[in-house]
């Protein structure tokens, strides 16, 4: 087994040098004093210039996040968090939240270019067609640290009604949507990281796409904490009409730390009759380095409602970031004949830890579910999925089709799989089917025989694993994820 | 030219082969047949770089190339291929694109100009319409739910393909009826060429009847203890093994 202790090696090598997002940005920053009180929650909220009913109900959400325990059923360990030791809000200096991209600091706009993130509408803004084969038109959200920086293709969007958005400018611009439908899914109350989140969210986007609106372009929110010792809790909420459709997207990065820092965002979705949504997720947040110092607490509550008979919401997630990951993106299948999805590839080396999975709840008649999940173990890492089927009493027909796969590499890490399946009524149909692997030293030996270097053979090998779920991804995204993959995984395998 | 000289391996405390000298001269199919044990698949092994083996002396050179000192996929690009006994399953990568990938880095790392997703299907499908394969295989994942027999086939539509210098077949022809024993047969012979060697290894002469060897070699303990022409192939299935390595012993 010497390719074992070899490739760790190259993985060790890889890992420490290998994270391309690591550098940080030189801002001038608006901080809020370290620690959490009400008093920090005001001063957000008046940061924020925010109307009396969202300081009250930040308040209401910050008096239960008091009375909660930090959830402790995940297969994850920490060093207990100091919530007191933590700045809350962190915005890049600027008198006036910028109106255009002119206005928008160039430090920031390099950051982003460096990242590879356009922030940029010039083609279209001159009225250049789009030549075909570039890449098309992709409206961005950029939110650094707590604030949105920028937002792109805003005034071509509104042509046809789409509202994109961060979320503090809806709340001045669109109150009725915001306060209708904020917290709805995800109420402040869930659970204490989205208790945490709703008293001291910052930033976010928004969207809402009205009836019969087929959004023109993707949308996509790229995320980035730069500050030190700061928290970052965006806040999503996304909103399709009848009929309309909107596929998202978000990709978040975050320079090399030694130490820990959170992230605790909340995402809603509410989907009404016959709409359709798609949430892709490249999730690269700093994981730490080959001992387990530094790297992202990702602590997420992503959830979606299919209120309207025959809509649809599809999560797609690719994790290979944050030293711990707690996420299970889910569906609360209402109306009938709602479909949920939720397509994931988890990917943990070294120290990461990953508890991800997602719930389905179905609750209307004749709801259908998927949930196909790959997790990738490499290193000292933990991978868990942990799902959850519900199929409540007058939901007649529902049906449930769930695949769990795990592949290890190297002998020192651990898969586990955790479903839970409760069904009450007696038509329901749920399969689960799950297998464990381990990529064989004969499957690297057959691909190097036919001449592929043993980087890419783990890449073929990894990808053919991640199928599934990476031909859910946007075309573009897939491209991006599967060299992440094969970063992130480079040299792994024995 | 494949040339083995005085060649010692095994595993961990136990030495398997004991000295093996062999020449197969470009242009020649030489056969490798041996009783079980006798050390066949641990040489194919050896001779493609498979990790967990330890050779404790004596040299493998392949046109000028030291065999030993080199990565796999080195000696992949360098000409050599094996086909395996027993061919692994790759799920969800498909046939096609792992054939790609494998032909583009062979090409690569000899220099050569990689070829573009529409030049390689092209060349595929021609191999496959050459072979009497069925169309679909292209598509399919390599190996994943394939019978015993197209197995097999795969390894020669692989080789076909990749176009190597030296062929070593381990065992290509276990499990195989003997319709798909003849496509093994049929396209290893379309290789042959005065630029082409192949070492054959089998149990049975039966292959050996569609694949005539220029020479035989009898394997046993670890040492070639016999060489001859075609007709050795037929004593040893008339005569059995143990008659041979009684003999040299």
């Amino acid at each position: 087994m010497a390719a074992v202790a070899e490739t760790l090696d190259t993985v060790a090598a890889v890992t420490e040098g290998g994270y391309k997002w690591g550098f940080s940005t030189d801002i001038e920053m608006d901080m809020a004093p370290k620690g959490l009180n009400e008093d920090i929650v005001r001063l957000i909220s008046s940061r924020k210039n925010e109307p009396a009913w969202l300081l009250e109900w930040r308040l209401k959400a910050f008096a239960l996040w008091k009375k909660l325990d930090e959830p402790n059923w995940a297969k994850i360990h920490h060093a207990p968090i100091d919530y007191q030791d933590l700045h809350y809000y962190a915005a890049p200096k600027k008198k006036q939240g910028p109106k255009s991209l002119d206005e928008v600091d160039p430090e920031l706009l390099k950051m982003y270019e460096k990242l590879g993130i356009p922030l940029k509408e010039h083609a279209i803004l001159a009225g250049v067609e789009p030549v075909e084969g570039e890449r098309p038109p992709i409206a961005i959200d950029a939110v650094f640290d707590s604030v949105s920086v920028a937002t792109t293709f805003k005034d071509t969007l509104a042509k046809s009604g789409v509202i994109f958005c961060p979320i503090s400018e809806a709340v001045h611009s669109h109150p009725e949507l915001v306060r209708q439908y904020l917290g709805s899914v995800v109420p402040a109350g869930d659970n204490y990281f989205a208790a945490l989140n709703s008293a001291v969210f910052s930033d976010g986007s928004f969207v809402f796409i009205p009836k019969g609106v087929r959004c023109p372009m993707e949308l996509s929110t790229y995320f980035r904490i730069n500050a030190r010792n700061t928290g970052q809790f965006e806040r999503t909420l996304i909103i399709v009409e009848d009929g309309g459709h909107v596929s998202y997207l978000e990709g978040c990065t975050a320079p090399q730390r030694d130490e820990n820092q959170l992230h605790a965002a909340v995402v809603e979705l509410v989907a009404l009759t016959d709409a359709t949504i798609k949430y892709s997720t490249v999730q690269n947040w700093y994981p730490g380095d080959a001992d387990g110092k530094g790297g992202i607490y990702n602590f997420v509550t992503k959830r979606g409602a299919c209120r309207g008979a025959r809509s649809k919401i599809s999560w797609t997630q690719v994790e290979t970031g944050s030293a711990i990951t707690w996420k299970y993106p889910s569906c609360v299948l209402i109306g009938d004949g709602s479909v949920g999805e939720f397509y994931s590839v988890a990917v943990t080396t070294n120290r990461q830890q990953a508890d991800t999975g997602t719930k389905m709840i179905h609750i209307g008649k004749n709801t259908k579910s998927t949930i196909v999940s790959k997790g990738i173990s490499a290193g000292r890492s933990d991978n868990t999925y942990r799902g959850l089927v519900r199929i409540m009493k007058n939901a007649d027909g529902a049906r449930n089709f769930t695949q769990c796969d795990s592949l290890l590499i190297g002998d020192q890490c651990g898969a586990h799989t955790v479903p839970y399946i409760e069904s009450r009524n007696p038509t329901a149909k749920t399969e689960h089917e799950a297998t464990t692997s381990k990529i064989a030293e004969d499957q690297l030996f057959y691909c190097r025989q036919r001449g592929l270097s043993q980087e890419d053979a783990v890449g073929l090998i990894v990808n053919g694993f991640c199928k599934d779920v990476l031909k859910e991804l946007p075309m573009e995204f897939a491209v991006e994820a599967q060299k992440l993959l094969a970063v992130s995984l480079e040299g792994s395998v024995g | 030219m494949l040339e083995i000289n005085a060649l010692r391996a095994g595993i961990t405390d136990k030495e398997i082969l004991k000295g093996i000298d062999l020449i197969v001269p470009t242009g020649e199919v030489h056969a490798i047949m041996g009783p079980n044990g006798s050390g066949k698949s641990t040489l194919s092994y050896i001779l493609s770089g498979r990790d967990g083996y330890d050779v404790t002396g004596g040299t493998a050179m392949f046109d000028g190339h030291d065999l030993l000192e080199m990565d796999p996929e080195e000696r992949a690009a360098a000409g050599l291929f094996l086909a395996f006994q027993y061919p692994v399953e790759l799920p969800g990568v498909n046939n096609a694109n792992f054939l790609r990938t494998a032909l583009n880095a062979q090409r690569r790392a000899r220099g050569e100009e990689e070829l573009d997703a529409v030049k390689f299907l092209k060349l595929a499908r021609a191999e496959i319409k050459r072979l009497s394969m069925a169309d679909d295989m292209l598509k399919r994942n390599v190996n994943v739910g394939f019978s015993g027999g197209e197995k097999k086939r795969n390894e020669v539509l692989q080789m076909a393909i990749l176009r190597p210098k030296l062929a070593i077949l381990d065992e290509t022809d276990s499990g195989l009826d003997i319709d798909a024993l003849k496509i093994v047969a049929d396209g290893v012979n379309a290789l042959r060429s005065p630029d082409f060697s192949a070492l054959v290894i089998t149990h049975y002469q039966r292959l050996l009847d569609y694949i005539v060897p220029d020479r035989v070699h009898v394997l046993a303990g670890g040492r070639i203890i016999r060489s001859g022409g075609p007709e050795l192939a037929h004593e040893l299935e008339a005569n059995g093994y143990a008659a041979v390595v009684a003999e040299a012993a």
